[in-house]
């Protein structure tokens, strides 16, 4: 599904990703946790294609693709979604006719005819129930005035309805209390295919005991230093990022 | 360059053998030598610092004479499309033509009948007490010129409580298919006390010769009344205006104002309210999209005489291409006018590096118990909602088509007359490639 190779990324002219390598597999969900400034959201805008990021060095493979020769929207229409960690707001542009804007683009690009009148809001309305969001935010100005759950509930309302074959939640946990965390968990827990992989970008755990994720990695300093099972991130939260940092000055001292 | 003024004195003349010892002939004696004092302004002229006008007057104009030959498919040409329901007023070359034109609304309710007539009678008075009034403000030698020139007025006048079903459209057409073409449309529109009513202008020229429409509307608002003024502007590239619409409320009253303005050659707009009497109130909007070679300028006054009036503006501008944006918004709180709330916002997104925005918010307050605020801005498209676009598969072009759409429409929601409201949609829709 994703194949990162050694990947370098720089913003800026500061350099922020130092060979980062990861492997994901249809179905698959990985945690990719780590401190602040460790590189966690660069890497969610350098496979979403923001154009301020400069690969210097490496390769993603998407689905047999050179992701790094697509633009953004066309890896959206390729099957990526990024959950943002700061939906933006958009005055003037209504949710709904932003999410059929962006469906219809995609289906186009599979040589699909754009979805009618009907199908769309009945498949809106199937959409919104998954994530509990109130059918008035629908025709309001895209997030505009929207709380921070009724943000994060939106953004997996558009996977819903875009259907990704891969989606990154970009700290999606952040700014949530505990009733919108798990709503939000609970919309993508559904969402969840064998097909479908997820990244999900996180600070804490608390998410992950939600979602149960098949791997845990930890990135520091723009590389990924440690992975394991969903018991790697109970151990982060009990014992911080601390034990890490010990155990890799003894991997270099031995 | 050379400018020549020679013919406008004949014209003058002309007009005033035609139309001798009246109230108008003396209102166009004075507008005459003002223009004579005055000239025509040029850029060192504060007030039209970013328009040189009066390089429109390099080139001889013809001035419309006698009845102008009236086309009805021309006629059905130039009007926007659903508003043949309306009080259609059409204005040919500047001129009002009462054939032509079809009031709807009863007697009772609206009446409408040249200047003259009006000014000579039962009307009389109102014409004496209220007509010309906009010169004692706008001191420049291309108002005087309409005054000077000002041949086929119109006086409309919506009577005391009446609800106008229909809007009053003023569909000006000017023919520029053999010579370049100057015209003077001059308007004074009574709003009586109780009364509302929605007004709408647009423009057309035929033909590819130059037109040059130098027009002024004196509305004067009476107590209680409810006011909604718009002008459209889609002419050709080859179509100049310059334009007042001096509004005075003269009672408490409510006037909203959209400016449009999306195709056209050199243009500037003036928009006055003068708020003669306490607690006012007055909403004015204006959105300039533009590309080519256009030239937009709005000029904005809201005169707070009084105590208790509020005031709000909000002018867009989208500049692509080599076109140009002017915006100029004058607050004055005089002594008396206590307790004012005055807001003003002007917005701007340039598109181009070959364009251009000048943007001068000017604020004089003499009294110390009011709110003020002003702003402007001039930027590229937001960044992040592009990306944000972009990042859910929609294309680059098609974002940034969405994202303006968005930024006009907030403008676009205050056209209250729907047939104007989806003429000025499926305008941007097309201007941006997109459908409706």
């Amino acid at each position: 599904m994703l194949s990162i190779k050694n990947i370098h990324a720089s913003i800026e002219e500061k350099q922020i990703l130092k060979g980062l390598n990861l492997d994901i597999k249809p179905g698959e969900v990985h945690a990719i946790m780590g401190p602040n400034g460790s590189g966690k959201s660069t890497l969610a805008s350098v496979l979403a294609g923001r154009e301020d990021y400069e690969v210097s060095e490496g390769s993603i493979d998407f689905l047999g693709k050179n992701m790094l020769e697509l633009s953004p929207e066309e890896r959206a229409k390729e099957g990526l979604f990024l959950a943002f960690q700061y939906p933006v707001e958009i005055p003037g542009v209504s949710t709904t006719n932003f999410i059929k804007a962006a469906l219809n683009e995609k289906r186009k690009y599979h040589g699909l005819e754009p979805l009618d009148a009907v199908s769309f809001l009945k498949l809106l309305k199937e959409k919104a129930s998954l994530v509990e969001i109130d059918k008035s935010l629908l025709s309001r100005s895209l997030n505009e005035g929207f709380s921070g759950g009724e943000k994060k509930r939106n953004e997996i309302f558009q996977m819903a309805v875009l259907e990704p074959r891969l989606a990154i939640l970009d700290e999606t946990d952040s700014g949530l209390d505990i009733d919108a965390l798990r709503i939000v968990a609970k919309g993508v827990n559904q969402l969840r295919t064998p097909d479908r992989s997820i990244i999900v970008i996180t600070h804490y755990q608390r998410l992950l005991n939600y979602l149960k994720p098949d791997f845990v990695h930890v990135l520091m300093n723009g590389k990924i230093v440690k992975s394991g099972g969903r018991e790697l991130a109970l151990e982060l939260e009990s014992k911080g990022y601390d034990f890490i940092k010990e155990e890799l000055k003894e991997t270099v001292i031995a | 360059m050379d400018i020549q003024t020679d013919f406008l004195k004949e014209q003058f003349n002309e007009l005033q053998a035609r139309q001798p010892a009246s109230l108008l002939h003396s209102i166009r004696q004075q507008g005459f030598s003002e223009f004579t004092k005055l000239g025509l302004p040029t850029l060192r002229n504060e007030d039209w610092k970013y328009t040189g006008i009066s390089s429109l007057f390099n080139r001889p104009y013809s001035l419309p004479d006698g009845l102008c030959e009236v086309d009805k498919s021309l006629i059905e040409k130039a009007a926007i499309k659903g508003m043949d329901k309306a009080n259609q007023l059409v204005f040919i070359n500047g001129r009002f033509n009462r054939e032509a034109s079809n009031i709807v609304s009863p007697e009772d309710e609206l009446e409408v009948c040249s200047l003259e007539e009006a000014s000579t009678g039962k009307y009389h008075n109102l014409v004496e007490e209220h007509f010309d009034k906009s010169s004692m403000f706008i001191k420049d030698g291309i108002h005087a010129l309409n005054t000077s020139l000002m041949d086929g007025s119109v006086f409309i006048i919506v009577k005391k409580n009446a609800d106008l079903k229909q809007p009053i459209y003023l569909n000006h057409i000017f023919n520029a298919t053999e010579n370049h073409l100057l015209a003077s449309p001059r308007s004074l529109i009574i709003i009586e006390e109780g009364a509302r009513v929605q007004i709408a202008e647009s423009y057309f020229t035929e033909g590819a010769m130059d037109s040059f429409s130098n027009e002024v509307i004196e509305l004067v608002a009476k107590e209680n009344s409810y006011v909604e003024v718009y002008k459209i502007q889609n002419d050709g590239v080859n179509a100049n205006h310059a334009g007042t619409t001096h509004i005075r409320q003269v009672g408490t009253c409510y006037v909203h104002s959209v400016v449009i303005s999306m195709n056209g050659g050199m243009i500037r707009n003036n928009t006055d309210i003068i708020m003669e009497t306490a607690a006012n109130e007055a909403h004015m909007y204006g959105l300039y999209f533009l590309n080519g070679h256009t030239h937009v300028d709005n000029h904005t006054l809201v005169d707070n005489t009084k105590p208790n009036c509020f005031s709000n503006e909000l002018y867009k501008g989208i500049i692509d291409d080599f076109a140009t944006g002017v915006f100029s918004g004058k607050i004055y709180v005089r002594p008396d006018a206590q307790k004012i709330n005055a807001y003003q916002s002007n917005k701007n997104i340039l598109l181009s590096d070959g364009g251009t925005i000048n943007t001068k918010p000017q604020l004089e307050i003499y009294a110390d118990d009011v709110k003020c605020s002003h702003g402007c801005t001039v930027g590229r498209l937001d960044e992040e909602a592009l990306y944000y676009l972009r990042a859910r598969g929609i294309d680059k072009s098609l974002a940034q088509a969405m994202l303006l759409k968005a930024f006009a429409e907030e403008i676009v929601m205050q056209i209250k007359i729907e047939p104007l409201k989806d003429y000025v949609q499926q305008l941007i829709a097309k201007r941006l490639g997109i459908e409706e």
